[in-house]
């Protein structure tokens, strides 16, 4: 039944349809481009001028808008906040301004692209394809200009001299590398080390004052820093946030049944505590993120980067996520004074792995 | 004195044409009228999907102005300073001069807060519209001779538009930013063999020292954006040299290319494009607030918030992290950390390069040698398409994990369990995908080839003389036919016999018999609808 159906040569060849004789010949033949339909804008003059109006409107709001927010960054406030239903809150100034020139540019835009689709041509052109490739004329050209090139220069011809040049611009990049030495210090054994020394006071951030061993019940979760990153030599040097970001730790209180470990873990956790008093590193195992979110029922420790768990019950073992090595303890007790102070520095490096660690 | 008689203008036809002073003066100089005659009336054919890499073009416009503007407040500086500015909630705050500076130009310097809206919301645009781009670039095999060094350039762009994001996010030296960094630094730490020295010499020291902001901006504003404003011309000029490619249609060949000229419908269009997006990009900014690092607070090392998520394109990053059990090697005193070297580097590491290297794959599977300038639609590429697909939903899973915590939270499940699911969803999805899309590609290849021999179901019902119904099909138009046909079949690669009649063993070796077996893989399964079978229906047709 199709077969009636079959396009007549009404087009004509090149107007989008075949005839006949070329369809039964190959009916999957490129028919050429389809004729050109024109738009209404090129039939009606009425709507031509329509159009017209139309772009030169889209751009007169764009003016508007340009010269508008001049107007708002000299008269709106800059302090005044606007809360927007579902978009939370802006300052009105920044709101005006943007109001103003995001309009602007969607009209200017919109303008120019009315434009193109009503009263600019849309008669498809047709230009023509090259290959890439260097016709075989300019390949011979270039290659014998090149020979000459290479003759003339004698870089074949003396072995000396390129093999001497070759050794030299080898050597070139070389300094871009070793003239970045001063980029930074060695590591050396930095990374082992924290402030924490023996008889180092824990203290609150907030208020600087040493921990005393009441302050901390069961359940609380307190945080801690060394007395001696406070010290006006600390901030001086510039060191404060690289010693903070090593010795930070956060100090719980743990009732010694709760202990889960084997019996020789127990007794060092215990150990290392004061009357169940623990202060573990603050920094995570995996990348460095502060742990943070403490589960003050089982004693697990979160990490909200990457979910590192850790159980503080347990040594600080990992129980889940990425994290591989235990949250290190430092070892406490409490001074004349009753004060929580380290028994020394971490017994391991604290924080991510590195190569060297060992 | 011959030199300076006057040429003779006997030729009429010479004479010259007539040009407004300004152009002459330059053309004496330049030569403007020789550089330009070709370009002005270029062709551009049209299609949607070609404006994706126009609106990675025009928000980099976008990050680049607005990024000016910023910089005359910014100071890249780690000093502590004391804050005492307009935002009450953190006066007499300690914090570094970079944070201050970020928050004197969001409170204090009028459109400064709208600058950085535009310069953070444009990033985010222009990153997701180069990855959109070149994921059409390669669902539509665009990538083909002869433009496999625009792919590798456009695939560094995304590189470095990866890497520009994340600097221009860590500059401000808030909480969040600075988490970020701290991970970095964890990645770089992992590293075998040089990752601390590189660490220290990063960051000149232990983390995070002083030095790495003012490093950290330099790279940001000078050396990133000069590479890319560099490549971004040469993907241009790369453009117009090899000319873009079309869609197949009637009167679309291999051999032309069909569209409107450059002046001046490309100049509307595109320029005006270009303001749409600027006009999209300030309404963003005017109205929907992004990157709040008043709210986060300065860097502090030992401070972290809940539900910290880095800028979208982060999140794959991110999410593989999360997923990645925790392995970690002590060997000989030394510690291997896979647990963040294959999440971080590794699997981003083949991800990359297989996606930037499958044109070279795909050319040596095919041994196809010729230039190709009309796309492909995908489902004629059915493995490939598949390819990309599966790698779509590795991405994908990967992008997820990174919010498993904000899942978790939103719809009150366990944060363990979704990890879980991740870790299985990552191998598992990739080739779930891989096969649902070869069977779709197929399936709709073959109804291509049912709507080519027998036209387009029209949804009328014809009842014949004998009350039998069926449905009038509509036979395609020779333009539609042309359209659907106008693709070669690609074929799996044929070996001969092992041995020819001389007991010669055939030439290649292995490389040639896995070259078969991909190939084999890949085109198999090909419909192909012949012209003989065309003509055979039509002629069974006529017969009725």
């Amino acid at each position: 039944m199709s077969t009636d159906h079959l396009p007549e040569s009404a087009g004509g060849p090149g107007h989008g349809t075949l005839t006949k004789d070329a369809a039964a010949e190959d009916p999957f033949k490129d028919p050429g481009l389809p004729e050109y339909r024109p738009r209404v804008t090129d039939l009606d003059t009425r709507a031509a001028k329509r159009a017209e109006r139309q772009v030169a409107l889209l751009f007169l709001i764009a003016f508007a808008g340009i010269i508008g927010s001049m107007v708002c960054y000299t008269f709106v406030s800059n302090t005044e906040i606007v809360r927007i239903t579902g978009l939370g809150t802006v300052n009105a100034n920044n709101l005006a301004l943007g109001l103003c020139l995001g309009f602007a540019f969607l009209a200017l835009g919109g303008g120019a692209i009315h434009w193109a689709r009503t009263l600019m041509t849309d008669v498809d052109l047709v230009q023509q394809r090259h290959d890439m490739k260097s016709d075989p004329a300019s390949t011979a050209e270039a290659v014998s200009e090149w020979k000459q090139g290479v003759a003339d220069s004698g870089f074949t011809k003396y072995p000396l001299i390129r093999r001497s040049l070759l050794t030299a611009m080898l050597a070139l990049p070389l300094p871009a590398v070793w003239l970045l030495r001063d980029l930074g210090p060695l590591p050396g054994t930095n990374l082992r080390h924290t402030l924490w020394t023996e008889g180092e006071k824990l203290v609150n951030p907030n208020t600087k004052k040493p921990l005393r061993a009441e302050d901390i019940t069961v359940g609380t979760l307190a945080m801690a820093n060394p007395e001696a990153l406070y010290a006006p030599e600390v901030k001086e040097q510039g060191i404060y946030n690289n010693q903070l970001a090593k010795a930070a730790v956060l100090v719980v209180r743990l009732p010694k049944e709760a202990l889960k470990g084997s019996e020789e873990q127990r007794k060092r956790q215990w150990d290392w505590s004061v009357d169940g008093i623990m202060a573990f590193s603050k920094i995570c195992t995996h990348v460095g993120c502060p742990v943070a979110l403490y589960e003050q029922q089982t004693h697990h420790m979160l990490c909200p980067c990457h979910q590192s768990t850790f159980d503080l019950s347990d040594d600080g073992r990992v129980i889940f996520g990425p994290a591989a090595r235990s949250l290190p303890q430092l070892p406490i007790r409490v001074n004349e004074n009753g004060e929580l102070v380290a028994v020394s520095d971490f017994t391991q490096p604290v924080g991510p792995s590195f190569w060297e660690r060992g | 004195m011959s030199a300076t008689t006057a040429p003779a203008t006997g030729d009429k036809d010479r004479e010259e044409t007539k040009t407004d002073p300004v152009s002459r003066w330059a053309d004496e100089r330049l030569g403007i009228y020789k550089g330009t005659k070709s370009l002005i009336r270029k062709v551009f054919p049209d299609h949607w999907s070609f404006l994706l890499g126009e609106i990675a073009l025009f928000s980099f416009i976008l990050i680049l102005l607005s990024g000016v503007f910023l910089t005359l407040w910014f100071k890249p500086s780690m000093t502590e300073v004391e804050y005492h500015g307009s935002y009450y909630p953190l006066n007499g705050v300690s914090m570094s001069e970079a944070f201050a500076s970020t928050l004197h130009i969001s409170f204090d310097v009028r459109a400064g807060l709208l600058m950085r809206q535009v310069h953070h919301w444009a990033a985010l645009i222009f990153i997701m519209a180069i990855m959109v781009h070149s994921l059409r670039i390669f669902f539509t095999g665009a990538f083909r001779k002869p433009r496999e060094i625009n792919w590798l350039i456009g695939f560094t762009l995304l590189v470095l538009g990866l890497l520009e994001g994340f600097a221009g996010y860590s500059l401000p030296d808030d909480l969040l930013s600075g988490t970020g960094l701290r991970i970095a630094s964890g990645v770089v730490l992992a590293i075998p063999i040089v990752g601390t020295y590189l660490s220290y010499f990063l960051f000149g020291g232990d983390f995070p020292g002083t030095d790495f902001i003012p490093r950290l901006f330099t790279i940001h504003v000078l050396l990133v954006p000069a590479l890319i404003v560099g490549l971004v011309t040469a993907h241009l000029i790369l453009v117009f040299v090899q000319k873009h490619t079309q869609w197949a249609g009637p009167g679309k060949t291999n051999e032309n290319v069909v569209g409107l000229p450059l002046m001046p419908v490309y100049m509307a269009k595109a320029g005006g494009f270009m303001f749409v997006i600027f006009g999209v990009v300030f309404l963003l900014a005017g109205l929907v607030q992004i990157n709040p690092i008043w709210a986060y607070g300065p860097y502090v090392p030992d401070q972290i918030s809940a539900g910290s998520q880095p800028d979208w394109y982060i999140g794959f990053l991110e999410g593989s992290l999360r997923m990645m059990p925790n392995w970690e090697w002590n060997l000989w005193g030394h510690t291997i950390s896979f647990n963040v070297l294959i999440p971080s580097l590794i699997v981003p590491g083949i991800l990359f390069t297989g996606y930037a290297l499958w044109p070279f794959f795909e050319q040596w599977v095919t041994g196809d040698k010729r230039e190709h300038h009309i796309l492909d639609r995908p489902r004629n590429r059915p493995t490939r398409t598949a390819v990309g697909v599966a790698g779509m939903t590795f991405y994908g899973v990967l992008w997820l994990g990174g919010g498993n915590d904000l899942i978790a939270t939103h719809f009150h499940l366990s944060v363990e369990a979704l990890t879980w699911t991740f870790r299985v969803l990552v191998f598992l999805g990739p080739v779930i995908a891989f096969w649902c899309t070869k069977r779709i590609a197929l399936g709709l290849q073959r109804r291509d080839k049912d709507k080519i021999l027998h036209g387009r179901e029209t949804g009328i019902i014809k009842v014949s003389l004998e009350g039998e119904f069926s449905e009038v099909h509509e036979p395609l138009s020779a333009g539609e036919r042309f359209r659907l046909t106008a693709h070669e079949v690609q074929k799996p690669l044929e070996l001969g016999p092992a041995t020819d009649e001389n007991g010669v063993p055939r030439p290649g070796g292995r490389g040639l018999k896995l070259r078969a077996k991909a190939s084999k893989a890949m085109f198999s399964d090909n419909v192909e609808t012949t012209v003989e079978e065309y003509k055979e229906i039509e002629a069974g047709h006529g017969h009725h």
